[in-house]
């Protein structure tokens, strides 16, 4: 079905949930205003990107009041957003939620957690283990969280459970200043399109904005058609937020000009990784 | 040079909108800094201007009596160009006062005092106009050291602390600092006729280019000579940049308890912010 698609680019503040929930909560009436079906966030929209030593602070159960206030908006509206989770086990993970008609529609946890470079995920956070696809009103939808997206498998798992829309939250560090434009921004862009072209998917990249110690974050937030085609594209640099009417007709079509999902061998595929997987001894 | 080329206009932006966020997330609207007459002051205060409002920087010349008079003369025009507040606060009576006690002191004991004498008149300055102190050492003078620990090298925020002086002399022009100064031989200015690279030995462009590669790209020895670089001159730059590792770190802290500050106590500077 048709739908129009809200990604909400925002500056949360580091380490204050009360006041990037506040920033949430006024996005979300602004998208339910504008009559949206869905509004999505960054990664960690909640809490802020490079937490360290606080995510146990931040960190926030399912049933917590502030999860329990998003859950009751999306009553009005369906809700992605980022946080940390904390289980009853007390681990803690990168996590997306998506929100619909009151309920918890699906949870997905940050498998990737860079560790490398300026990242440090691993440190403080513990490691999801799926992906999996899931049904929503407005399709059959994936989630991804950031460094998810740069292992293929990861979309493609998503693809060939039958999304049709990925949707990947985002806190992507902007750097590499020599070419057009942020040398991450330009990569990111390039993986979007390729994934939605490879994939006969659309993509709905939500990426946050603002600085922490010094860190950028670029923004760019886009809708990607299955085409590959960026349709709509949020400013770099800057807080913002774009609308997306994103329509079934250009799937549908997209997959009758182009069916590479239609003719993926999943057989092959797991024959081959499988074969891969005894070689390897694992 | 292709890797050391920058798009000004994207790397203004980001610099703009890191001297706003970082200034405004801590709840004052205002920046100080040291205006030496050289460029790299110079960019800064171009970019907090942009970022803040001519009105809301202070740029504060601080020289001592065997700063060349052409270095306030070049400060006060890159004041004017970009309108902020200027003024003069020469540290002659109090790096004098100190070293009548230590008349025998040498040119680097000297030159450490007056960029630390500068540094305390920042300092008290961002308190009196509630500001915050803009850094204004490059990515090569704090890569191979050539700054004074706790003294030039101090600020609350540096916005070009990642960028080789070469690509300070790209965002300079295109920021439209007076041609004055950005087409004039980079001195610390200590004392009459010191230039940076008669003083380091070697240009800026030959030693951007090494550590480019070094320190960005991460090529090895073997790479880098296989580049037309000297061997010597590698050897001579990697030592200089391990040899000033400790004024790029804050004072080690013997550990004796489970959370030591900064090793297994880690936040962010922006915690709560």
């Amino acid at each position: 079905m048709d739908f129009t698609a809200v990604l909400a680019q925002i500056k949360p503040k580091l380490g204050c949930v009360a006041d990037n929930l506040a920033l949430i909560e006024e996005r979300i009436q602004l998208a339910i205003a504008a009559k949206a079906d869905l509004v999505v966030f960054p990664e960690l929209a909640l809490t802020g990107y490079f937490l360290k030593d606080l995510v146990p602070e931040v960190a926030l159960r399912l049933d917590s009041p502030e999860i329990r206030r998003l859950v009751e908006l999306s009553r009005q509206i369906s809700i992605v957003v980022g946080f940390v989770e904390e289980t009853s086990d007390y681990r803690f993970f990168n996590t997306a939620l998506y929100l619909e008609d009151g309920a918890i529609r699906h949870l997905h946890r940050k498998v990737y957690l860079p560790t490398y470079g300026l990242f440090d995920e691993q440190r403080y956070l513990a490691r999801g283990e799926q992906f999996r696809a899931f049904d929503t009103k407005l399709g059959r939808m994936g989630m991804l969280i950031c460094e998810d997206m740069w292992h293929l498998s990861a979309s493609y798992i998503l693809a060939m459970d039958g999304a049709t829309t990925l949707i990947c939250l985002s806190s992507s560090p902007g750097r590499g200043i020599a070419g057009e434009t942020l040398s991450s921004a330009n990569a990111w862009q390039q993986l979007t399109s390729t994934t939605a072209m490879f994939l006969n998917c659309r993509v709905l990249y939500c990426n946050r904005v603002g600085y922490e110690d010094g860190v950028n974050f670029w923004g760019g937030s886009e809708y990607v058609a299955p085409s590959g085609a960026s349709l709509k594209r949020a400013m770099i640099l800057e807080e913002d937020s774009v609308s997306a009417l994103v329509d079934e007709g250009s799937l549908r079509r997209e997959r009758i000009f182009s069916p590479m999902l239609r003719d993926e061998n999943l057989f092959v595929t797991m024959q081959e990784l499988s074969r891969i997987e005894q070689e390897r001894g694992l | 040079m292709t890797g050391l080329t920058v798009n000004t206009d994207l790397l203004r932006q980001v610099l703009v909108g890191f001297v706003r966020d970082e200034v405004h997330k801590v709840g004052v609207k205002k920046a100080v800094l040291g205006l030496s007459g050289g460029i790299d002051s110079a960019l800064v205060v171009f970019i907090a201007a942009e970022a803040l409002g001519p009105e809301n920087v202070h740029a504060i010349c601080m020289p001592y009596k065997s700063s060349n008079p052409e270095s306030e003369v070049h400060a006060r025009l890159v004041a004017q160009a970009c309108g902020v507040n200027y003024s003069v606060i020469p540290i002659t009576p109090m790096v004098d006062a100190y070293f009548d006690m230590f008349p025998d002191a040498d040119n680097m004991r000297r030159g450490n005092k007056m960029a630390r004498e500068r540094m305390t008149i920042l300092f008290d300055h961002s308190a009196l106009l509630s500001a915050l102190v803009l850094g204004t050492s490059n990515k090569t003078e704090l890569l191979l050291g050539y700054g004074t620990l706790y003294g030039d090298m101090a600020s609350a925020l540096n916005p070009i602390g990642d960028l080789y002086k070469t690509q300070i002399w790209q965002l300079s022009e295109a920021m439209g600092v007076p041609a004055e100064v950005v087409e004039k031989q980079p001195s610390a200015d200590l004392w009459a006729g010191q230039t940076d690279e008669e003083e380091l030995g070697f240009s800026y462009c030959q030693v951007d280019e090494l550590l480019y590669r070094m320190v960005d790209l991460r090529l090895t020895s073997e790479e880098l000579i296989a580049t037309g670089i000297a061997p010597e001159f590698i050897d001579t730059i990697y030592k200089k940049v391990q040899n000033s590792h400790f004024k790029r770190r804050m004072p080690v802290i013997a550990k004796v308890s489970n959370r030591t500050i900064d090793r297994d106590f880690r936040y962010s500077r922006d915690w709560g912010k």
